[in-house]
């Protein structure tokens, strides 16, 4: 709220958390402007629950350093927690009790008196549109619904920073944009977001700024803008009739577009990655050149479509592997 | 997707949208109130294992039903055997019993931990700028409710079965603080485990490893005098049979001042230590 221009909510340097012998966090740097919604963008196993875990107060970190609002983490956990509010990847609002009760017991955590937390609580079940479900248990709630009282319940004090861990992951479409629209207002507000997700898609509506996690490691981090250039604008999927001209299809792509072409696993399916540093229409161009070569070439083709580049293919482009193996790999 | 209960709000036409006014409204009004007091947080924690009480009723069934059960069975099992008549040995039994079953009871308090953990709303208790241990202390504040419950219904039983304590009711009433201040005390031992092991089943099983021997091996239901020399020497030095032995003496109305004081150094050693440690576990999950 009385945040200067050009603070820093977070700064964090050489981070390291290890459980015995999975290293889940290995050394993370982040710099988290105030003001802004930063994304922490990774696969499942990433690191960045743990990550935030440890910003939040709630892990201590077995290396590095970090500050919130200029505050040590480990030695000033206390300053931090006056600041910051936390909204876990699980629902941490206790499921038996009702939501009134609910957003009371933690206004009155905060130092409301019970008339005061009551007041706090009908507002805030009115303002996230939960005032009909108000005296009913949170175990009986939809996911949007426990999604929204779980914001609501961070914000009974204006946090200086919120963090966010995968707040739409299970949601359906409309609940997702709600959140979205809640973390929209909230930012405009003053408050600042440190969102983690699975989906580009999300940090990219949000995300002032996006740091992409792998393997407990910051591997880039930018604007969505700069993370998606260095990906390529995106892909071409195409399906052909006949399974058979798959490898002509796949030699004429590389011929057209330059770049790598992965067949896919079903027998019909292609996808080619646009390269470069091309904007939207570029890529429309380069497609429709493509689709006019395979015409040419008397192929034909039964699907296409011209998608943005997903996570995977995120992680394709900024490491050798993808996302999906590194979900494998910290499982096992 | 899958695990979502199916949309329940009521009017699904009017599908809430957030709006910048209201929700503006609330965040300009978030300004916070000075800190509570570690008295007035532990309270409110001590006010949440209310409600939970409330809505979830069943859990006073290990107050009451079991209470009433360890009563009736051991009375009939062993009065005859053991003194003759079971009027007789309701007078020795009924404290002893008493502070069994309270004993027992207090292994809920780490199975309640655990499982709050495992849910995810203790990260938030513990983001809060807070004293630190009054999610826990006010977690064992409701738990003081459930062993006064429990007592009561053990010593409502016990006077209809025809316990009649020289004491009155002075000498019933210390007997019970003093055994819920102990108990207090004593569950600390059960947060530490509830911290600690993995799951629900583990803390239950190391509890009842624990609890068995220290309530059985005791003045209980019998005489130490009784026993061998290496049993009598065990009963000696566990702190239950001293509270045993303490609430006995203030519910026949000839308070025994050693043992009472026994008992409350021996709290206060429990306390010190599993308090200690199961901060430290807190501060570091």
């Amino acid at each position: 709220m009385s945040n200067n221009r050009g603070e820093l909510a977070i700064q964090a340097s050489g981070l390291i958390k290890t459980f015995g012998k999975t290293k889940a966090v290995r050394g993370i740097d982040l710099e988290v402007p105030a003001g802004t919604v930063y994304g922490v963008l990774g696969p499942n196993g990433a690191g960045k629950t743990t990550a935030v875990r440890m910003l939040a107060t709630l892990l201590r970190p077995d290396g590095g350093e970090a500050t919130v609002f200029g505050h040590d983490v480990v030695r000033e956990a206390d300053a931090v927690r006056s600041r910051v509010s936390l909204t876990g990847q699980y629902a941490s609002i206790d499921e038996d009790l009702t939501g009134t009760e609910n957003l009371m017991l933690l206004a009155r955590l905060l130092g409301h008196r019970k008339p005061g937390a009551r007041t706090r609580a009908a507002e805030l079940l009115e303002a996230f549109g939960l005032t009909e479900a108000a005296d009913r248990q949170v175990k009986n709630y939809s996911g949007g619904m426990r999604r929204r009282i779980d914001i609501a319940a961070s914000i009974i004090k204006t946090p200086d920073l919120l963090f966010l861990d995968e707040p739409t992951t299970g949601l359906d479409p409309r609940s997702r944009n709600q959140v979205w629209d809640i973390v929209r207002i909230i930012v405009g507000q003053g408050t600042t977001v440190l969102l983690t997700t699975q989906y580009l898609d999300e940090a990219d509506q949000l995300a002032s700024r996006i740091a992409v996690i792998d393997r407990g490691r910051v591997i880039a981090d930018g604007t969505p803008g700069e993370l998606k250039s260095s990906v390529g604008s995106g892909s071409v999927h195409v399906r052909l009739r006949d399974a058979a001209q798959r490898s002509e299809a796949q030699q004429v792509l590389v011929r057209t577009l330059g770049t790598d072409v992965s067949l896919q696993p079903e027998p019909v399916a292609l996808t080619a990655r646009i390269s470069g540093e091309d904007s939207g229409r570029a890529a429309a161009e380069q497609a429709s050149r493509a689709l006019a070569e395979l015409a040419a070439a008397g192929i034909t083709v039964d699907d296409f479509s011209l998608g943005q580049p997903s996570l995977d293919e995120v992680f394709l482009a900024l490491t050798d592997h993808s996302a999906s193996d590194s979900e494998e790999e910290v499982a096992a | 997707m899958t695990t979502a209960t199916p949309e329940k709000e009521t009017a699904p036409s009017v599908a809430y949208v957030p709006t910048a006014e209201s929700l503006g409204a609330v965040l300009a009004s978030g300004e916070q109130p000075p800190r509570p007091s570690a008295w007035s947080a532990s309270v409110t924690f001590g006010w949440r294992a209310m409600l939970k009480i409330k809505h979830v009723p069943d859990q006073l069934f290990d107050v009451t039903a079991f209470p009433v059960m360890m009563t009736l069975m051991f009375t009939y099992l062993f009065g005859g055997a053991i003194a003759g008549s079971t009027g007789e040995y309701l007078q020795f039994l009924l404290p002893g019993i008493l502070v069994m079953s309270i004993a027992m009871i207090t292994m809920y308090t780490g199975v309640g931990v655990n499982t709050d953990i495992e849910k995810g709303v203790f990260d938030r208790f513990r983001t809060l700028p807070i004293w630190r241990p009054s999610a826990l202390v006010g977690a064992l504040l409701g738990d003081v409710c459930r062993y006064l419950i429990g007592s009561t219904v053990i010593l409502l039983l016990g006077l209809v079965l025809g316990f009649r304590p020289e004491g009155g009711f002075t000498g019933v009433v210390l007997g019970v603080a003093l055994l819920i201040v102990f108990s207090f005390a004593f569950s600390w031992i059960w947060t530490m485990f509830g911290l600690f092991l993995k799951s629900e089943k583990s803390v239950m099983g190391v509890s009842m490893l624990v609890l068995f021997p220290m309530t059985f091996l005791s003045n209980v239901f019998v005489n130490p005098e009784t026993m061998p020399g290496w049993l009598q020497a065990f009963v000696d030095v566990n702190p239950i049979a001293h509270l045993v032995a303490a609430v006995r003496s203030l519910m026949a109305g000839t308070p025994d001042g050693g043992e009472i004081l026994w008992t409350l150094v021996s709290g206060g050693v429990i306390l010190a230590i599993f308090g200690t440690l199961t901060m430290r576990l807190y501060n570091r999950k």
